[in-house]
Order: C-alpha cells, then structure tokens, then sequence
C-alpha cells in the first residue's frame, strides 16, 4: 500500500508540475506581454514600463515561473493589480463560499443517486427502474445553469421559499447562509447525481449477478438481506471513483452557478478577474482549482487501492 | 442492421430529435419567421402567440427564428470540436495499440492521463480567457478535451484486434503497422467511435452553451443557446419564456443525442443493453 500511494505522490506532484507550466504558459507568455493585455489598447509606454516593472516582468520567463512556483509553495500568490490586496486573502475569502457549495452538492447529489440507483437496479425493468433511468436520462441532458434558472423561477420568484440570489455571510448565521447555497447546490447536483445513479445501478447489477450472491441466496438469505449485506458493498467500489471524479465536476459546474446566483465565490473571483484583466488573479484561481481536483483524484486513487488491495498490485 | 437500427426505439425518438434540430439549422440558413438582428422595439416581450410562436424577447426579437439561428452555433462548434477529437485523437491511439508497451505508446497515454486531470471547463474558461472569446476558441477548447477521449478508445478498441488472426494475417503478408492500422483496425472499431461521437457532440453542445452563456463563446450579433439564456437572466421574473425555449432547445437536443448514442450502443453491442 504505501509503494502504491508514494507512485501515485509521484504522479500527483509530476500533474501539479505539468499543470503549472501549462497555465503560466497560457496566461503569461503565450499572449505576449502581460503588461499590455492587462492595460488594454491606447495606453503610454511608460505606464506599460511601470507596470512591467510592478509585475517583475522584466526578468526571463523562466525566472518569472519559478518565482511565481515558489512563492505559491509558501501561500504567496501576488497581489492582485485591481483589488491591490494579496490574491492569497482573495482566495481565502472566496474559497469559503464555493468549497462548502461543492460539498453540499457532493452530499445532495450522494443522496439523489444511491436510493435512486437500488430502486433502479432491484426492481429491473419495472415501473421504478423505468421512472429513474427517465428522469436521468433527462437530468444528464439539463445544463444545470437552465436548471439553476427554472429553480429561481419557482422557489424564489413563485413561491419565495428562498432568495434569487445572494450570499449574506457565515457570520450572519449558519442556516441562513445554508439556505442562500440551497438552490445553487440543487442545480449543480441533479446532472451529477443522474450519472452517479447510473453508475449505481449498474454496479448493482453487475455484483447481483455475481456468484456470491447466488451462494448467500443459496444459505438462505433472502434477496433483501443478499443486497444490502454483500452487493451494496462490492457495488460501491466504482461508485467511490465517480463521487471522487464529481467533485471537479461540481467545482468547475460552480464557477458558473455561482454566477446565476450573484454568490462572491471563486467563480465570481475568476470571472472579475477576466473581465478587469487582472492575470494574477485568474492564474491563481485557476491554479487552486487544478490542484483541488488533482489532490481529490489523488485521495480517491489511495481510498480505491484501500478498499480493492488487487489494484495495488497494478 | 439497418433494420435493427430502425426498430430500436431509443434511435427513432433520438434521430428524430436530432434530425429536428438539424433540420431547423440547417433551413435557417435560407429561411427564418423573423429577421434575428431586426430589433422591433414595439412588438418586445410578447408571450408565444400565433405571430411569434415563441414570443419575442426585450429587443422584439423573434425567439422561434433566433433557437434557429442559435442551433447551427451550436451544431457547429459541436461538430468541429468533435471532428478535432476524432482527426487528431483517432491517430494518436492507433499508433500507441501498434507501438503498444512501447515509448511511443507510453506518451501518447501518459500525456492523455495529463489532460484527463484537468478540469475541462476551468482549462476551457482560461482558453478562451487569455485568446479573446469566440466561436473559434470555444472550438478549440472543447476540441482539445476530445482528444484523450478519443485516443484512448481508440487504443482499446485497437489492442484487442491486434491478437485476431486476421490482423496477425496481414502481418505476415508483409503490411506496415499503420497500413494494417488503417486498413484493418479503423473499419473494426468505427461502430465505437460513432457511438462515442454521437455522446462527445451532446457534451460538446452543453459545453458551447456553458462558455456562450459566461460571454466566452460566440459573440453577438451571432445568436447562440447560451447567450440568448444569459440575457434573459434579469427578466425571467416578468418574461420567463425568453429563457425557457432556448433551454429547452439545448435539453431536447442534447436528449436526442443521448437517446441516439444509446440505442446504437445496443444495436453494435447487444451484450451491453442489460447493464446500462
């Protein structure tokens, strides 16, 4: 296990390269000079100077990459050109609306999907099968910013059960804020919990046509006890990879949820970041994103090898 | 299997909902109810009536002509994206299952795990970000994602034809790997890769819609799904029709792809319809 997980820290940290160089490579050297894209058209040269001068542009690439490497290494991503505050704060404020929006989609579309998956798979081909595979056929096919649209229509607009937008703050109460993530988790969660009560139904009937089961109905267990004491369990295996394979699903959905819903997420911060041209920004937002999604799809890797030792070997 | 295909009901309902939307791209060139970039100030949010089947937006716009305009951006980016998937990613499998357990082979799917590890839409957003949006770049950004997908089908596919006898046949008869890889392994595995193309074009157009809904896609005045939805957004509480049809003409497509890639899968493979 642990030959295993220090291959798969290899690969992680040779990702976590890669993806760095990559993204400096788009946002800093391949438009040219940042300093010109971030001042826009019709600007003195000397601004452009001072401005290359602020940003440290005047070094080599090379030089400019490993500073802006080693800096994130120790939490210093730059300051930011338009809030003149460092991005590390920015983030840090941002990152407490969409982390906690990501996981209550996570848990929600968890919910959806498992009950939805068993109807699915242990009444085959009946009425409940037929219902789930409907409804998820036509939730794969929802972009959830449409959904997140019809949801605002009804619960905000309609019936006024909650607010079309917004985010009030953690310090102005737990549930309020709660509350203000409930629509916006709803929408990022159905198309994901579609897929995911796919998978599980699959899985499902994969394992329940097994020959443990047919050994465990054959000692007298009944189909009940057969699924929920040896299928579920063996079932949930590639249920656990897609979860860990939504969460950078669900991160990326939320950049654009969180602009449905006015939430000042990271999302929001990426977009003010394009819009007013601010590349440290959008560079460091995008930065955290990948590393998320690589260290979540490094955690999922280690839990799969945990629970099936037979991939360890592999 | 032309018959099987035509009675296999998730091909029928899909390929008919396709075959609408196509269909509606494809006349909009030639005809449209309205003008799209006529603004007719005075005739502004109507409902759906009988003039504007589905009402008009807050520039008087008619939106039955503008989901049709809108559907060849979004069949169109989809279609190239997808095209760039297959004509780069294709290639790059069969040469890594020919090459397999070679270096070649080692890169060609290292460097796809690499992609596959990137978040598409963050990769996509910074894209289209840093190179100006558009249609082009949008294109581009959905494209590059194909790639992987495409080549590691491919390779799969490809390596278990490798052992056939007939492959090993042509070998022996003295054939280069790429002459056996075009001749032999691409007829073979081409019911996958429709099938595949068909679920990669349903992504495609829910990406297009993403991107043209945050401003990062098509540009005005070029009609598209997801900047028609990204305007109605500070009216839907008094003209909630401006948003419901463009969503429902990306969800309807979409489904129609789905339904469609679904009911080949189980004509090519009937060994697959009892676990999906």
């Amino acid at each position: 296990m642990l030959r295993f997980a220090f291959q798969r820290l290899i690969s992680l940290t040779l990702s976590l390269i890669v993806a760095s160089v990559v993204i400096f490579a788009v946002v800093e050297v391949i438009p040219g000079d940042p300093a010109s894209y971030m001042l826009g058209l019709n600007v003195a040269e000397d601004t452009v100077a001072a401005l290359r001068e602020e940003l440290g542009l005047n070094v080599s690439p090379f030089e400019r990459y490993f500073t802006w490497i080693t800096g994130m290494l120790v939490g210093d991503f730059g300051t930011s050109y338009t809030y003149r505050i460092p991005v590390a704060e920015l983030i840090g404020d941002r990152l407490w609306i969409s982390l906690p929006l990501t996981i209550y989609a996570l848990v929600l579309s968890t919910l959806i999907a498992f009950p939805a998956g068993i109807i699915a798979a242990t009444k085959r081909g009946g009425a409940g099968d037929i219902g789930v595979m409907g409804f998820t056929q036509l939730g794969v096919a929802i972009p959830n910013f449409w959904f997140a649209m019809l949801l605002v229509i009804v619960f905000a607009i309609n019936l006024r059960w909650f607010s079309a937008g917004g985010f009030p703050g953690w310090d102005e109460g737990f549930w309020l804020s709660v509350k203000s993530l409930t629509l916006p988790a709803i929408a990022l969660a159905l198309p994901q919990a579609s897929i995911l009560a796919r998978v599980m139904r699959s899985s499902l009937l994969d394992t329940l046509d097994e020959d443990f089961i047919r050994t465990a109905r054959a000692k007298g267990l009944s189909r009940r006890q057969a699924l929920w004491r040896h299928a579920l369990r063996n079932a949930l295996i590639p249920v656990l990879t897609i979860i860990g394979l939504q969460f950078s699903f669900l991160m990326a959905g939320a950049i654009i949820i969180e602009n449905v819903f006015f939430l000042p997420g990271l999302g929001r911060l990426i977009f003010q970041g394009i819009t007013q041209r601010d590349l440290i920004v959008v560079e460091s937002v995008v930065m955290i994103l990948v590393f998320a999604v690589i260290l979540v799809t490094f955690l999922v890797d280690l839990a799969y090898a945990w629970v099936d030792p037979r991939l360890r070997r592999r | 299997m032309i018959k099987a295909l035509l009675t296999n009901w998730s091909v029928r309902i899909g390929g008919l909902l396709s075959l609408i939307f196509v269909a509606g791209a494809l006349i909009s060139f030639v005809w449209t109810p309205f003008d799209v970039e006529t603004l007719t100030i005075k005739e502004k949010l109507q409902t759906p009536n009988l003039t504007y089947w589905f009402g008009t937006d807050h520039f008087g716009r008619d939106i039955f002509s503008m989901v049709m305009v809108g559907a060849r951006t979004s069949i169109a980016v989809a279609i190239v994206a997808v095209g760039i998937g297959i004509l780069l990613g294709v290639p790059l499998g069969l040469a890594a299952a020919a090459r397999r357990g070679g270096l070649l082979d080692e890169l060609i799917m290292r460097t796809n795990d690499l992609i596959f590890a990137f978040p598409s839409l963050v990769i996509a957003i910074l894209i289209t970000a840093v190179f100006g949006p558009g249609a082009v770049n949008a294109i581009i950004a959905i494209g590059i994602f194909n790639v992987p997908v495409f080549a590691r089908l491919s390779r799969g596919a490809a390596l278990s034809l490798w052992a056939r006898d007939f492959v090993m046949a042509a070998q022996v008869a003295g054939k280069s790997a790429a002459r056996i890889s075009a001749e032999h392994i691409l007829p073979n595995i081409l019911n996958l890769l429709i099938v595949q193309g068909t679920i990669q074009f349903s992504l495609g157009i829910l990406a297009e819609a993403g991107l043209s809904y945050v401003g990062l896609g098509a540009q005005p005045p070029i009609p598209s799904w997801g900047r028609m939805l990204a305007e109605s957004q500070t009216m839907i509480s008094f003209a909630p029709h401006i948003a419901i049809f463009p969503g429902m003409a990306i969800v309807l497509t979409v489904l129609g792809l789905n339904l469609m890639g679904d009911g080949l899968r189980d004509v090519f493979d009937p060994r697959l319809r009892r676990a999906r």
